[in-house]
C-alpha cells in the first residue's frame, strides 16, 4: 500500500520555457533532456563572422550539404544530457576498474598466452591512434555542427573516444608496457598493413562537412571496425587464450551496443527528412564504407589469418543491412 | 620486450602524458597546416608544444566518476528545493530578478563557451592544450544545462524566464553579453583563449560567479548556490588552463608579447563592460547585501588582478589599459547602470524599483562622497514621481556603444557630471563609443566591430518587429511592437516591482504555507 504524503502543492504558472513549449505542446511538462538541449543553441542576429571562416555565420547550418528543415528532428534516444551522461559513464568505468583490477591482481596478463598477447597487442594498441582521431573529429562536429540536439552529444562521443584511447593505452601498459606503445606507434607511422586506415584517418581530419564527417567517422569507420575488433576478433582471442583480453575491451563493446542507437537515429532522421538528404547520406556512407573496408582489411588478415575474408564479408553484410535499416540505399 | 618483467612504475606525469600527448603524431598523408587551419593567422608563434604544461591532469574515467558524484548530489538538492517550495524561504521575491538577469544573459554564454571550446579544443595543435580546452567544452556544457534546470523550477512560477533563449539573440541590454562571446569566439583561437581563458576565467570571473553565488546563499536560494558550488571544482580547472595558456604563448616567442598584451587590453575592457550588469546586481538588485560592487572589485580585481599583474611583469606584460578608470568608476557604475534600467522598465523582463531609504542608506555608507552626491537626490526625485502616480519611463531609445553595445551611460574619466562619448570615422561612416576604451578596441579592427547588431539601430530600421506589424497604422506604437516581438509578456514581465504578479504571487504563496486563511 502507497500513502501519499502531503506537500503544499503551488499551482505552477507555466511548465516549460516557451521554446520548449512550442516544440512539446502547450501545458506538458518537459524532460530535463528537453530543456537542456531543445533550441539552445543562438540562431539568430550572430554579431561578427568568424575571422577564422568568414564566408559562415558562427553557427551556420550551410557548412553542410545536408538540408534539415528543423535541425532539432535530431533527437538523441538516449535523452543524454550532462548529468545522465556522467552517471552512465561512471558506472560503465566503475565496470571497467574493476576488470582492470581483476586483471592486474591476479596477474592474468602473466599468464595470458604469448602468441594470443602478442596478436592483442598488435591489433588493439595502435587502435588508440584510431580513436585519437575520432576524438577529434567529435570535437569539430561539435564545434561545426548546427543545434544542440545534434551537437551536444558529438561532445560525450568526443570523450568518450578518449576514455576509449586511455582504455586502450592501460591494455598496453598492462599487456606489455611502455615499450608496447612505442612499438604501436611505430606500426601506426610505418607498418604497411596500418598505413591505409593512417591514411583513411587522416583524410577524416580534413573533412570539412560536419555531417559527411559525422557520417563518415561515427557511422562508416565505427560500424565496421568495432564489430570486426570488439566483436569478431575480440571472440577469437577468446577461443584461444580466454576472455583476458575480453575483460580489457568491454568498456568499447558496451559502448558501442549505447551509442550506436544514437547514430542510428541521427542516420534515419537526416536520410528521412528528404529523398536529396537520403541520397547525399547513402553516397557518403558508401563512399566511407569502401574506404573503411580497404583499410581494415589488411589488419584483419594479419589478426584472423584464413578467417579474415569471410569476417569482412560478414561485417559489411551486417553493416549494410543496418544502413538499410536506417533509411540508406548502399 | 620481455612480458614477464614488472610493469614500471610510472609517474603521475609520465602516465598522464601517455594518456594523451602519446597519442597524437605528425600527419604525413594530409599536411599539418590542413589538419589545422587555424593554428597560425594571428601571428602567435609556438615553436614546441611539449613545453606546454598540463594544468591539470585528469584521465577520462577519473573525469566521469568525479563529475558523477558532483552531478548525483547536485540535482538531489535540486529536486528537495522545488519539492519543498523553497523559493518561499527566499528574502523576497525582488532577489528573483538577479536570477532572471542571469538565465537570460550568462547562461546564454556558458552555451557558447562549451562550442567555442570544441572549436579551440579541435584547432590548437598542441595535444595537452586540446584536451584541456574539450574538458572545459563538456564542462562548460554541463553550467548552461545545471543553470537551466535549477532555474525551470522559477520559470514555472515567476515571470520573464520564459523566453531566455529568444530574448538573448534580440533584447537591447542582451547584446551586451551575446556580443561579448560573439566577439570571442570569432577571434582565433589563441585569442580565444586570452579572451575567454585567460581574461575572463581568471581575472574576472570571480567577480561574476561569487557575487552571484554569495548573493544566492544570503537570499536563501539554495538551488542556485548548490549549482554555483558545484561548479567551483571546474572553475579552478579552467582557471588553470586560461593562465597556463598565456604564459605558454609569452615563453614560445617574444614576438608574442605586443599581440598578448593588446588581447589583454582588450578583453580585460571587454569584460570589465560586461560586469557592469553584475555591479547593478550586488548593489540594488539583492534584498539582502553581500557587499558592494566597490568591495568586490577591490578583492577580486585590486588586490588578486594586481598581484596577478605583478607575477605576469616578469614576461614584459603590463596591466591591461583601462585598469586605472575601471579602478576610479567603481564609485559610480552601479547607480548609472541601475538608474538606466530604471528608466527602461518597459524594455527589460525583469523589475525594477527605486531603492528603499535603508537601501539608499546602506549605498551612501558603502559610496561615502559619490553616492548622496550625485545619485540619491536622482532616485529621491523618481520615489516621489512614482509616490504620486507618475512613474518616470524613458520613451526614447539610446544611443549604443558600437563596441560593448552598452548605452552610453557612462560619464566622462574624472568627471560624473558629463556623459562620455568618443568616435571614430571608418569607411566614410562615423562611429560612437562610451569610452577609450571601446574607442580603441574599434580602431584595431574595425571591419569587425561595424559588423555589429546593434539593438538601437536595428528597432530604427524596422528590423525588430513582427511580420504581421503595420507601422503605417494610425495607432501603431513602435515600442510596444519592439517588446511584442522580444516576446515579453507586455506588463508582466516587464512592470515595476511595485504591483507585479511575482510580487502578489510570492505574497499570497507565503501566506498559504505559513497560515490556514
Amino acid at each position: 500500500m502507497q500513502i501519499d504524503l502531503r506537500t503544499v502543492s503551488i499551482t505552477p504558472v507555466r511548465q516549460t520555457f516557451d521554446h520548449v513549449a512550442r516544440r512539446i505542446g502547450p501545458n506538458k511538462t518537459a524532460s530535463r533532456y528537453q530543456e537542456g538541449v531543445l533550441d539552445v543553441q543562438a540562431n539568430a542576429n550572430f554579431h561578427y563572422r568568424p575571422t577564422w571562416d568568414p564566408g559562415h555565420e558562427i553557427f551556420d547550418a550551410s557548412r553542410t550539404k545536408l538540408v534539415m528543415a528543423d535541425w532539432y528532428a535530431f533527437r538523441d534516444p538516449r535523452q543524454m544530457y550532462y548529468a545522465t551522461y556522467t552517471i552512465a559513464r561512471a558506472r560503465m568505468q566503475e565496470t571497467a576498474e574493476a576488470d582492470f583490477e581483476f586483471v592486474e591482481k591476479r596477474g592474468l596478463a602473466d599468464t595470458f598466452a604469448a602468441d594470443a598477447k602478442r596478436r592483442a597487442l598488435d591489433l588493439l594498441v595502435p587502435l588508440r591512434h584510431v580513436a585519437w582521431g575520432a576524438n577529434m573529429n567529435n570535437s569539430s562536429i561539435c564545434a561545426y555542427g548546427y543545434g544542440t540536439s545534434f551537437t551536444a552529444p558529438c561532445i560525450f562521443q568526443a570523450m568518450d573516444q578518449l576514455g576509449i584511447a586511455q582504455y586502450l593505452t592501460r591494455l598496453g601498459l598492462l599487456l606489455g608496457d611502455v615499450e608496447a606503445l612505442d612499438e604501436a606507434k611505430a606500426a601506426w607511422m610505418d607498418a604497411p598493413q596500418w598505413q591505409g586506415l593512417r591514411h583513411l584517418v587522416e583524410d577524416l581530419l580534413v573533412i570539412g562537412d560536419p555531417f559527411e564527417l559525422y557520417v563518415a567517422q561515427n557511422f562508416a569507420l565505427d560500424g565496421l571496425l568495432f564489430p570486426l575488433v570488439y566483436g569478431t576478433f575480440d571472440t577469437a582471442l577468446t577461443v584461444q587464450a580466454g576472455p583476458t583480453v575480453s575483460m580489457l575491451v568491454r568498456f568499447q563493446n558496451d559502448w558501442f551496443a549505447e551509442t550506436s542507437k544514437w547514430v542510428d537515429a541521427t542516420i534515419k532522421t537526416a536520410a528521412a527528412e528528404s529523398s536529396a538528404n537520403a541520397e547525399l547520406v547513402s553516397g557518403w556512407a558508401t563512399t566511407w564504407r569502401d574506404r573503411a573496408v580497404a583499410a581494415i582489411a589488411p589488419l584483419m588478415d594479419a589478426a584472423l589469418g584464413g578467417d579474415a575474408p569471410a569476417a569482412m564479408t560478414d561485417a559489411v553484410t551486417a553493416f549494410d543491412a543496418r544502413a538499410a535499416k536506417c533509411g540508406l540505399t548502399l | 620486450m620481455t612480458t614477464t618483467a614488472a610493469p614500471k612504475k610510472l609517474g603521475l606525469k609520465e602516465r598522464y602524458a601517455l594518456m594523451t600527448r602519446g597519442l597524437d603524431w605528425q600527419t604525413t598523408y594530409q599536411p599539418m597546416e590542413k589538419v589545422f587551419p587555424y593554428a597560425t593567422y594571428e601571428g602567435i608563434k609556438v615553436h614546441d608544444w611539449n613545453a606546454w604544461e598540463d594544468p591539470f591532469r585528469l584521465t577520462m574515467d577519473a573525469y566521469w566518476k568525479y563529475q558523477a558524484e558532483k552531478e548525483q548530489k547536485l540535482y538531489a538538492i535540486m529536486d528537495a528545493f522545488a519539492q519543498n517550495n523553497g523559493h518561499l524561504g527566499l528574502t523576497d521575491a525582488r532577489y528573483i530578478n538577479s536570477l532572471k538577469l542571469f538565465l537570460t544573459g550568462v547562461s546564454p554564454l556558458e552555451y557558447m563557451a562549451h562550442r567555442g571550446f570544441a572549436h579551440v579544443g579541435r584547432s590548437l595543435p598542441g595535444v595537452g592544450a586540446r584536451v584541456a580546452c574539450q574538458m572545459q567544452s563538456l564542462d562548460e556544457l554541463r553550467h548552461v544545462q545545471t543553470q537551466i534546470h535549477s532555474m525551470s523550477n522559477y520559470n514555472k512560477l515567476y515571470d520573464g524566464f520564459h523566453a531566455w533563449r529568444h530574448m538573448h539573440d534580440r533584447v537591447w541590454y542582451l547584446s551586451v553579453p551575446k556580443s561579448f562571446f560573439d566577439d570571442a569566439i570569432t577571434a582565433g583561437p589563441f585569442e580565444f583563449m586570452i579572451a575567454i581563458g585567460f581574461s575572463f576565467e581568471y581575472v574576472l570571473t570571480n567577480l561574476l560567479f561569487v557575487p552571484f553565488i554569495s548573493g544566492a546563499a544570503y537570499n536563501g536560494d539554495m538551488g542556485a548556490m548548490a549549482f554555483g558550488f558545484s561548479a567551483q571544482s571546474d572553475e579552478s580547472r579552467h582557471m588553470t588552463l586560461g593562465l597556463e595558456a598565456i604564459k605558454f604563448m609569452l615563453e614560445q616567442d617574444p614576438d608574442n608579447l605586443p599581440i598578448v598584451q593588446h588581447w589583454i587590453d582588450k578583453w580585460f575592457w571587454r569584460g570589465y563592460r560586461v560586469l557592469t550588469l553584475v555591479a547593478m546586481m550586488l548593489d540594488f538588485m539583492l534584498p539582502k547585501k553581500v557587499m558592494s560592487w566597490k568591495e568586490a572589485w577591490e578583492i577580486y580585481a585590486e588586490e588578486n588582478g594586481g598581484a596577478l599583474f605583478n607575477d605576469l611583469a616578469r614576461y614584459g606584460v603590463r596591466p591591461p589599459l583601462g585598469w586605472q578608470q575601471a579602478c576610479d568608476d567603481k564609485v559610480h557604475l552601479s547607480s548609472q547602470a541601475w538608474s538606466t534600467f530604471y528608466q527602461y522598465q518597459a524594455a527589460a523582463p525583469f523589475h525594477t524599483w527605486v531603492p528603499s531609504p535603508e537601501d539608499m542608506d546602506w549605498m551612501a555608507q558603502k559610496y561615502p562622497g559619490t553616492f548622496d552626491q550625485y545619485y540619491r537626490p536622482r532616485f529621491e526625485h523618481w520615489a516621489e514621481r512614482e509616490a504620486a502616480g507618475d512613474r518616470y519611463n524613458n520613451g526614447t531609445l539610446p544611443m549604443l556603444c558600437q563596441v560593448c553595445q552598452i548605452p552610453m551611460l557612462f560619464t566622462e574619466p574624472g568627471d560624473p557630471t558629463r556623459i562620455c562619448y568618443r568616435d571614430s570615422v571608418y569607411d566614410g561612416e562615423r562611429y560612437h563609443f562610451c569610452s577609450d576604451g571601446c574607442k580603441n578596441i574599434f580602431d584595431h579592427e574595425p571591419e569587425k566591430y561595424v559588423q555589429a547588431w546593434l539593438p538601437v539601430h536595428q528597432i530604427y530600421q524596422g528590423n525588430c518587429f513582427r511580420p504581421e506589424a503595420d507601422p503605417t497604422a494610425a495607432d501603431f506604437n513602435p515600442l510596444l511592437e519592439v517588446i511584442t516581438w522580444y516576446q515579453m509578456n507586455v506588463g508582466v514581465d516587464n512592470a515595476p516591482y511595485e504591483g507585479s504578479e511575482d510580487q502578489r504571487h510570492f505574497r499570497a504563496w507565503r501566506q498559504m504555507t505559513t497560515s490556514n486563511a
